[in-house]
């Protein structure tokens, strides 16, 4: 499902250069539960932008559901997210504007779905987060784990193979945090692949394999019992 | 996605934000009243013009005097025994002195146009009198006191009374009602109902004015108009020196002569409205910008579950064009009712010029276009990954 080999991300400040990711070589096969760990400045934003195809590599290989994406162009990047990826955001990230079912048939308008597959593809994915009865609610009007989980929808109703999760419980009480993750187990009894970044070792705990990383290298990759 | 999903969503921005977008169409709703506004005063001033002048008559010549006329180098009577000197070709002369003056009758009184002139004045311009007589060559040459007043001054000074044998005031000078001239247009104020005409040589005294500027002639036939105007021009270059000090014109040079005074009238409104929607459409930049600036987040969002760069110019372009185009569209419906109340309160008449109103709102659509595509293009071209992390 995902493949990387070698692949390195650096930065130019003045003169000297900075190795956000260095000679990061990873497989996580499909149906997978995977938690990417570590502190800030580790550079697990870093990998979390180049799998989710917001960026491109400096250098290295990475290939997405066999199709090599690091010398994509930003049109060809935009249609593997739309199609590949979904991701949930530690700020939720819905347009303000539009409602929850609307927030979730976005992705739908830029596939080209006509209005009415849109409709029940993204009233489908409300349904799977159990929001269907706010549907009509604009996120203002929503808590935040609401609102995480209309973002969860956003992400699935593409059927994505991937869904990548960025801190999804760090705006959260604890008590919503629970939910969003057992939402994530749920999603992944069902057959999606995840892909989970925090620095939170318990939420980290709850995936099927842990991988660490520091100073942008993996230093520990562990399947949990 | 379409089109029409980016009108949906620029609809949908637009109208979040309802003030701002009516604040920010307003530019080119001013810019597109105003020319279409303009340009129907011009046209409609300009077709009221011509048609005055077409009323004339080819066979009309005007004669106007700038040199310094004393009596001594011409007077009427000179122009005169000239104009039967050439019978052949010249029909009729009249001298014109005209000013503005208030007439009174009893306690009624009005201001109107005084013009003094001879009786060819009448055959020069198809008048004719409903009641009385018309001033005679006679009354000129003794300077009579005597007057034809318009139909609108006789409704205003003598209302239901017979004035002919009345007497009227105007300055000092107390005048005898000879005549009334035949309605021509309802009565109505500053057209040829409303005048008082009296002896040319009265007018020159009561208006101080012993310089006589203006001239009618009447040619004998259209075909004879090129001759009379030659023969006038010769004759007047004899008593001046040089054609410099008189201008001799028929109706047709006037009307080329009102078609390039609008063409002028057309290209400085052409000016005022380029820049008017120039402003309008610096101001829609401006707006689109900050609404970039303000979006940035939501584009990021767009961008990351699959926008291309594309989709993203295409809905901010969208959006800049539908608000010019609806402030084009609020423009022309102001306008036009700007031109209906010109026309009902009859200064000019409502002259409604599609081309115009489709060149205006088609500019207005360009300004979107043209100012849109810098805020758009921004838009398309930023950096999800830094747009999402915008505040």
């Amino acid at each position: 499902m995902i493949k990387t080999e070698a692949l390195s991300k650096h930065y130019h400040i003045g003169d000297t250069i900075v190795k956000a990711l260095d000679n990061v070589t990873l497989h996580i096969p499909a149906h997978s539960f995977v938690s990417i760990v570590g502190p800030s400045g580790s550079g697990k934003s870093t990998l979390m932008n180049l799998l989710g195809c917001l960026d491109t590599p400096t250098s290295g290989r990475y290939l997405l559901d066999g199709m090599e994406v690091s010398t994509m162009n930003d049109n060809r990047l935009a249609e593997i997210r739309n199609r590949k990826i979904g991701f949930v955001f530690q700020g939720f990230n819905l347009v303000s504007k539009l409602t929850a079912l609307e927030n979730v048939e976005l992705p739908l308008i830029y596939s080209g779905a006509s209005k009415k597959e849109r409709r029940i593809l993204a009233a489908e994915a409300l349904e799977k987060v159990g929001l269907t009865d706010r549907s009509s609610h604009l996120p203002s009007e929503l808590s935040g784990g609401q609102q995480q989980r209309v973002a969860i929808a956003r992400a699935l109703v593409t059927r994505p193979p991937i869904i990548l999760a960025d801190e999804p419980t760090g705006n959260l009480d604890s008590h919503s945090g629970r939910d969003i993750l057992k939402l994530f187990q749920k999603l992944h009894e069902l057959g999606n692949t995840i892909v989970l970044i925090t620095h939170n070792e318990y939420i980290a705990g709850q995936a099927e394999r842990i991988i660490r990383i520091l100073d942008g290298q993996i230093v520990e990759d562990v399947e949990v019992g | 996605m379409g089109i029409w999903q980016a009108y949906r969503m620029a609809v949908k921005s637009i109208f979040s934000n309802k003030v701002r977008s009516f604040l920010t169409m307003l530019g080119v709703i001013i810019g597109v009243a105003a020319v279409i506004t303009a340009v129907a005063f011009a046209q409609g001033s300009t077709k009221q013009i011509t048609d005055r002048i077409s009323q004339l008559g080819t066979e009309l010549i005007q004669v106007n005097i700038f040199g310094r006329n004393t009596n001594r180098d011409l007077t009427w009577e000179t122009l005169n025994e000239f104009a039967l000197e050439n019978a052949d070709v010249i029909a009729a002369m009249a001298p014109q002195v005209t000013g503005n003056m208030t007439v009174k009758a009893g306690r009624n009184s009005l201001s109107t146009t005084i013009r003094g002139t001879t009786f060819d004045y009448s055959v020069i311009n198809s008048q004719s009198v409903s009641e009385g007589r018309y001033i005679l060559d006679i009354d000129s040459d003794l300077r009579q006191k005597v007057a034809v007043i318009g139909s609108r001054i006789k409704n205003k000074l003598f209302e239901n009374e017979d004035p002919i044998g009345k007497t009227i005031k105007m300055g000092e000078q107390i005048f005898t009602v000879v005549g009334v001239l035949e309605e021509l247009e309802d009565g109505a104020e500053n057209t040829k109902d409303d005048q008082v005409i009296i002896p040319v040589s009265t007018a020159q005294r009561i208006t101080r004015n012993s310089a006589i500027r203006n001239y009618a002639f009447l040619a004998t036939s259209p075909k004879n108009v090129n001759e009379a105007m030659d023969r006038i021009s010769e004759f007047l270059t004899g008593i001046y020196g040089n054609e410099n000090m008189f201008r001799v014109m028929n109706s047709a040079q006037m009307l080329d002569t009102l078609n390039s005074v609008t063409e002028t009238m057309m290209t400085v409104l052409g000016g005022i409205a380029a820049i008017s929607l120039l402003v309008g459409g610096i101001g829609i930049m401006n707006i689109m910008l900050v609404s970039v600036t303000e979006r940035t987040r939501e584009i990021g969002i767009r961008k990351a579950v699959g926008a291309k760069r594309r989709n993203i110019l295409t809905q901010f372009l969208i959006e800049a064009l539908l608000i010019t185009g609806l402030g084009g569209a609020f423009g022309l419906i102001i306008g036009c009712i700007a031109i209906w109340g010109i026309g009902k309160a009859g200064l000019v008449p409502a002259v409604y010029s599609p081309l115009w109103m489709a060149l205006s709102f088609g500019i207005s659509l360009l300004v979107g276009v043209i100012f849109g595509m810098f805020p758009a293009s921004k838009a398309s071209k930023l950096d999800p990954i830094m747009a999402l992390r915008h505040e």
